[in-house]
């Protein structure tokens, strides 16, 4: 399947190469921009004017014949919980109102090093809580293959903007899944990296010990690129594993070959029976182009949703108590500094952010910690032993991205639980720290993009992406 | 009220000290701001301590080798330790949680000897961080309650702090000061802190609790904290354990809480109600990884551990045949090492503490450009009876002015001790030219002695010595 807009691979080629120019390219995507953003809403600030200057620079450095680097010319989104000197970065919440962060994020050092170009901040659930878009304080993005249906999320402005064309890449953030259940409702590529092998300095935090930024591309080889250019060590973040990021594109057309690939059977089991006939098609591709593929149980991973639902928002109630009024944003007053304090994250929050800031002080609390956050810590220990055991016998697992294809808004903005039911099969990864991607894989009954997942152990990018790269040659 | 140091206290004092020491190194704990104290407010700050959102923490190695040094010094075991979270909301602390060190800190197990023989042991010394600093405006005489307004300076958030707890070993307010001057010499000489408790570089929380007099359970303990100086220290608990013992006393009952020493009013006051009381929610903090210094990094670090007070008090006591008071007085003046320098030149040590003591440490700025050969010159001199103590001491003071060889100096001045002789003859003219006054001095009245001995040093010049012409008087007087 052929992508319908140019790939980053192909646009950087050709900017570096002079055939086209960066500021070409960027008025492509703006007049798809301009054309589509009213109803799909995949952004919070869209960047015309900077993304202009930037291309114009680029194009002056490629006529003196210097050689701006690998995304040349290529623009990117950023979901707007990445931090950029001088733009707002809003976490889409009124709690940071105003706000214009004095530094740029590692990852958007590394883009401006390799010649992107930022086009614009995309949409998210309020500070990355939510499976749908729809916890923004800004209003909820829609999917562009079906403008009734969510994006997904937290990450559902990124996806949509590559889906829509407003952007070849564009970079996310996944907690629980939401890089890579966006991007399977978008029809996209999401990679959630090993924990450490992107720096999070300047990824505004969530849960700190699941957040990692990752990319979202059209194509296998997009996500590659992006993810070689943002992956490397960062001294600024001391959870950056050390040395550099292994080379993925150059052993993307490896194949499978003798790869060993292990169905989920406790992710497959449940799933919607249109996603899962996806997953064995996807299956039976592999099996075709000569991996070893068989049926594996990781009986804990079921509890993997109890635990992050304990974990996140633990660490969620103390990330954010630092929006109280007092230095930036938002400050409502009160009569003294405590009410000014709840008076600004009473009016600040919406109501997602508040239900986990007090599910994760409650599993904090001075008599609960052992029962709720001591527990999930210890659940989360079982669910790396299943998948160190799984990865014994296995070089990749794969499994359902979502439960569903896009749902449509709100369906279930009523029922959290539900809700959270999204990020299933997507949450495991995180709590083990290891990789996992997603590639649309053909569509469900609603003609919906379905989304498979290709996990591996940590480290494991390469052979993810090889695993990835036959199935999307396998496509019709 | 009752008063602690009247006659058989009918109560004992159990007190348990928190010492937050901010560690001497050039940048912040986890970024790379400068950590200096007077600098205009909010000047040194970056996003990481200011906690904007995005930032990390990356951990200062120089903090955690401070650290490890303060602990190797208090006979701590130094081990593979974690960061928490504290969290909770104080307009000073930037994330609204401060990173610290909980249930698994670096050092742990050590005790503190103190100069009189006692022993205080050492619970914990932890890493943390400092809080920024508010200033409260009009109104509320400073605090934040009943202020117009209130202004924080960032320029404190993030500096490095080892904060040492000890055991509940303390058992007067003499004790206490005297533990904090030696951890607070002991910090010092680690390189850790410039001890300087009126910067707040060291700051002082007490636990002072009281209970029956041979008793040997523990009592209700209040916390006072703002405690800047020694003074402070001994005064509030004094006065805080005679209000417990009064409260006691009348029937009534002590109620765990803050109390913030007031200076000015001589008295402790309650702080922040139970009703208030926090729950810290601690977990482990995700943006850290775990610390395991290995034995070469320990090792290295100890090894780099000047030698400290304890030590230096007891080479000093030996080499010098002093006691551990006078011998704690010159290591305090950091003289011992001129001392010993003298000392191994085999100048009497005696004398030589004694000059250090009184003639040198009067000028301490000078007493570090003295030269420690003239030093040890100059005693060797009156040791052997070349100069009197009176000329010793003039030389010695041109030494810490001006410099240069004793001989020279000694020679310059036309200094010779008087020879025997010349000295008896002296004493005898004297005697003969005044005979009232001798018949005063032999009659035993002391007040004339001054007249002879001014009279011999006048004929001699001031080469004679007082002692010696008082020694001779007292001969001429026994033997009628």
């Amino acid at each position: 399947m052929s992508a319908p807009f140019a790939t980053a691979v192909g646009t950087a080629a050709a900017v570096r190469l002079g055939e086209r120019t960066a500021r070409q390219v960027v008025e492509e995507v703006l007049a798809r921009v301009g054309v589509r953003e009213g109803e799909i809403h995949a952004f919070n600030t869209v960047l015309a004017g900077d993304a202009r200057a930037a291309a114009d620079a680029l194009d002056q450095r490629i006529a003196r014949g210097e050689d701006p680097g690998p995304l040349a010319g290529v623009p990117v989104a950023l979901k707007d919980n990445l931090c950029t000197r001088g733009v707002p970065t809003t976490c889409s919440s009124r709690i940071l109102e105003g706000w214009k962060p004095p530094y740029d994020a590692t990852v958007v050092e590394r883009l401006a090093g390799a010649g992107a170009v930022v086009v614009g901040k995309t949409n998210l659930d309020e500070f990355a809580m939510g499976s749908s878009t729809e916890n923004s304080a800004f209003g909820p993005t829609r999917n562009p293959l079906d403008t009734t249906r969510v994006p997904g999320g937290s990450s559902g402005g990124s996806a949509a903007a590559v889906a829509a064309g407003f952007a070849p890449l564009a970079l996310g953030s996944d907690t629980g899944g939401s890089i890579r259940q966006p991007a399977a409702f978008c029809g996209v590529v999401g990679v959630k990296p090993t924990y450490g092998a992107v720096s999070r300095y300047g990824l505004v935090a969530f849960a700190s010990s699941l957040d990692q930024i990752g990319p979202f591309a059209a194509t296998v080889a997009d996500a590659a690129l992006l993810l070689e250019v943002i992956a490397g060590h960062d001294p600024m973040d001391s959870t950056s594993n050390p040395g550099p990021a292994a080379p993925i594109s150059a052993r993307l057309g490896d194949g499978v070959e003798g790869l060993r690939v292990g169905i989920v059977r406790e992710l497959v089991k449940g799933v919607d029976a249109d996603v899962e006939a996806r997953v064995r098609e996807a299956a039976d591709a592999l099996a075709g182009a000569g991996a070893k593929v068989d049926e594996v149980s990781l009986p804990t991973v079921v509890h993997g949703l109890a635990a992050y639902y304990l974990i996140a928002p633990a660490e969620a109630s103390s990330n954010l108590a630092r929006y109280d009024g007092v230095r930036y944003g938002l400050r409502v007053d009160g009569t003294d500094v405590a009410a000014m304090n709840a008076a600004t994250r009473g009016a600040g929050f919406g109501a997602e952010v508040k239900r986990r800031i007090m599910l994760g002080t409650y599993a904090l609390s001075a008599g609960y910690y052992d029962a709720y956050y001591g527990q999930a810590q210890r659940v989360r220990t079982l669910i790396i032993r299943d998948f160190d055991a799984a990865y014994e016998d296995f070089d990749v697992l794969v499994s359902p991205t979502a439960p569903t294809t896009a749902f449509t808004l709100g369906a279930k903005t009523s029922d959290p639980l539900a809700m959270y039911m999204s990020d299933v099969c997507t949450i495991p990864s995180n709590l083990a720290g290891h990789p996992a991607m997603t590639l649309p894989y053909g569509t469900g009954d609603d003609g919906l993009p379905v989304g498979v997942q290709v996990m591996a152990p940590a480290l494991g990018e390469p052979v993810m992406f090889r695993v990835a790269a036959v199935l999307e040659a396998s496509r019709g | 009220m009752a008063d602690p140091e009247a006659g058989a206290r009918a109560y004992d004092i159990v007190v348990g000290l928190e010492v937050h020491c901010e560690l001497r190194t050039v940048t912040k704990l986890f970024c790379g701001c400068r950590n200096a104290f007077g600098d205009e407010p909010n000047t040194n700050v970056c996003p990481v301590c200011l906690g904007l959102p995005g930032s990390l923490p990356v951990l200062n190695r120089q903090a955690v080798e401070y650290a490890m040094a303060v602990g190797l010094a208090l006979s701590c075991e130094v081990r593979p330790s974690l960061f928490h979270r504290k969290n909770y909301f104080y307009p000073d602390m930037p994330k609204d949680y401060q990173v610290s060190q909980y249930d698994e800190p670096i050092n742990v197990d050590g005790h503190l000897d103190l100069p009189d023989g006692s022993v205080v042991g050492i619970e914990r010394a932890h890493m943390e961080e400092d809080t920024g600093k508010s200033s409260h405006v009009g109104g509320g005489g400073g605090r934040i309650h009943g202020a117009d307004h209130s202004l924080v300076d960032y320029n404190r958030a993030g500096v490095p702090l080892v904060e040492i707890v000890s055991r509940p070993d303390i058992r007067s307010s003499a004790q206490a000061v005297d533990y904090v001057r030696e951890l607070r010499a002991i910090l010092v000489t680690t390189g850790a802190s410039d001890g300087k408790m009126e910067e707040g570089s060291l700051r002082v929380d007490a636990n002072v609790s009281v209970r029956p007099a041979g008793s040997d359970t523990l009592g209700t303990r209040c916390e006072i904290k703002n405690l800047n100086s020694l003074r402070s220290l001994g005064r509030a608990i004094d006065h805080e354990a005679a209000r417990q013992w009064d409260l006691l006393d009348t029937g009534e009952r002590i109620v765990q809480e803050t109390r913030h020493w007031n200076e000015d009013l001589g008295r402790t006051v309650a702080g922040r109600s139970k009703e208030e009381a926090y729950d810290y929610r601690y977990f482990p903090e995700p943006d850290l990884v775990p610390l395991a210094p290995d034995d070469a990094w320990r090792d290295r670090v100890r090894a780099a551990i000047p030698m400290l007070p304890a030590a230096r008090r007891a080479r000093l006591c030996q080499a010098a045949g002093v006691d551990a008071a006078l011998a704690g007085t010159v290591v305090e003046l950091d003289l011992d090492t001129l001392v010993l320098a003298a000392i191994s030149a085999k100048a009497d040590g005696r004398r030589a503490v004694n000059r250090a003591v009184n003639e040198v440490a009067a000028d301490i700025d000078a007493a570090r450009r003295l030269d420690p050969a003239a030093f040890t010159k100059l005693l060797l001199l009156e040791d052997q009876g070349k100069l009197t103590a009176t000329q010793a001491k003039q030389v010695l003071a041109e030494l810490l002015t001006a410099g240069g060889d004793p001989v020279d100096i000694a020679a310059a001045r036309g200094f010779e001790a008087l020879g025997d002789d010349a000295l008896a003859g002296a004493v005898d003219a004297a005697i003969a030219s005044n005979p009232a006054e001798w018949e005063r001095f032999k009659g035993g009245d002391a007040k004339v002695t001054g007249f002879f001995v001014g009279l011999v040093m006048r004929a001699s010049g001031g080469k004679a010595d007082g002692k010696a012409v008082t020694a001779l008087l007292r001969e001429r007087a026994a033997a009628g």
